[in-house]
């Protein structure tokens, strides 16, 4: 490029490339702010397919304000340890029952107290499970009066 | 000394770096939005004395009981199919109708924004499920009794403003939900079949 001065004759330069990290960077900016990093290890079987499918969903709004119990089966390193039978985690290990009480306790005392009103639990759970666990989940949570609670499942895309 | 110009840094690694953030961004993001259905769980009675499902008239009751093969029993009569549930549903929700002695009573009620009164039903549908009953099959139930009630409040808004649900001002769906009121009522668990 630098010889291109010298000579009157034109030629078609590089196509400059300077902003080519710009334009980068733009799409790096848009992908850091729209990350969500998930906050804990799931420590049993639950990938994005194995939620029950609905049609009325709503999103859930104000991620700051959900707390999240998870159920399923544990994944295969666990299984020595923990069985096959489906788990409670909460955070980012295995629980009992028992402990889903003092877990909201914990997740309001965090909170501010106006908020409290508006926290919701989100029960992430395989839809194999039985409801057997979900009907004793649901038991401590109006034990813990966390009365409101999302099911957890994806868009239905028709049958 | 010579001038000797502080040579420039060379950029070109630049976009380099920066493709490898990118590239680290985009393989863990998740962006999922959680999406999941709604519900109030009904608060621990405090006395025993207050009313139970038992004790709700019957012809304001649907009772709707999932075993724990994922059959669905009405009212103790079976449904074949969940499209069947939800058009039965709403015509038990349904409360722009003659009095049936067969359907839930009804009464008037005036509502801010609409003229005149306009009937809502006592009606209640209360959803038993098994121990055994898999998670899945009892979204799949919720999903139609919700549904039911969207669809029906879908007709009503589009009767009383000319809109769909959904495009009306907050006030007006208030008025739509206080003629639909959603009442699905998770009942006490009772185990029907013995142990798991």
């Amino acid at each position: 490029m630098a010889v291109m001065g010298k000579k009157k004759k034109k030629t078609l330069g590089a196509i400059s490339t300077a902003s080519l990290p710009d334009i980068v960077f733009m799409i790096l900016f848009f992908f850091m702010v729209s990350t969500t990093m998930r906050e804990v290890e799931l420590m049993i079987e639950l990938k994005g397919s194995d939620l029950p499918t609905a049609t009325e969903i709503k999103k859930l709004e104000k991620k700051s304000l959900v707390s999240y119990i998870y159920v399923g089966k544990p994944l295969q390193q666990y299984q020595k340890i923990y069985g096959t039978e489906p788990k409670i985690q909460l955070n980012s290990s295995f629980a009992e029952l028992s402990d889903i009480y003092e877990y909201i306790l914990a997740e309001r005392a965090e909170r501010d107290e106006a908020e409290v009103p508006f926290m919701t639990t989100s029960l992430k759970v395989h839809k194999d499970t039985k409801m057997g666990i979900i009907t004793d989940i649901k038991q401590e949570l109006r034990k813990a009066s966390a009365l409101k609670i999302n099911y957890s499942a994806r868009q239905d895309m028709g049958y | 000394m010579a001038k000797r110009s502080t040579p420039e840094i060379n950029a070109s690694s630049m976009a380099d770096i920066a493709f490898l953030l990118l590239i680290f961004f985009l393989v863990t993001t998740t962006m999922d939005v959680d999406t999941g259905i709604q519900r109030q769980l009904p608060p621990i009675p405090e006395n025993k004395d207050q009313k139970t499902d038992a004790e709700v008239n019957k012809r304001n009751a649907y009772l709707v009981q999932v075993n724990s093969r994922g059959n669905i029993v009405v009212n103790g009569e079976w449904v074949n199919n969940l499209e069947d549930l939800r058009e039965d549903a709403k015509r038990f929700i349904n409360c722009d109708r003659d009095d049936d002695p067969t359907l839930p009573e009804m009464e008037e009620i005036t509502v801010e924004g609409i003229k005149g009164t306009v009937k809502t039903s006592k009606g209640i549908i209360s959803l038993q499920n098994d121990r055994g009953t898999t998670y899945g099959r009892y979204i799949e139930v919720q999903n139609e009794l919700v549904a039911a009630y969207n669809e029906i409040r879908n007709e009503a808004s589009k009767k009383y403003f000319n809109k769909p649900y959904d495009e009306l001002s907050d006030e007006q769906q208030g008025a739509i939900r206080k003629i639909y009121p959603q009442r699905i009522s998770e009942a006490e668990p009772k185990n029907y079949g013995g142990k798991e």
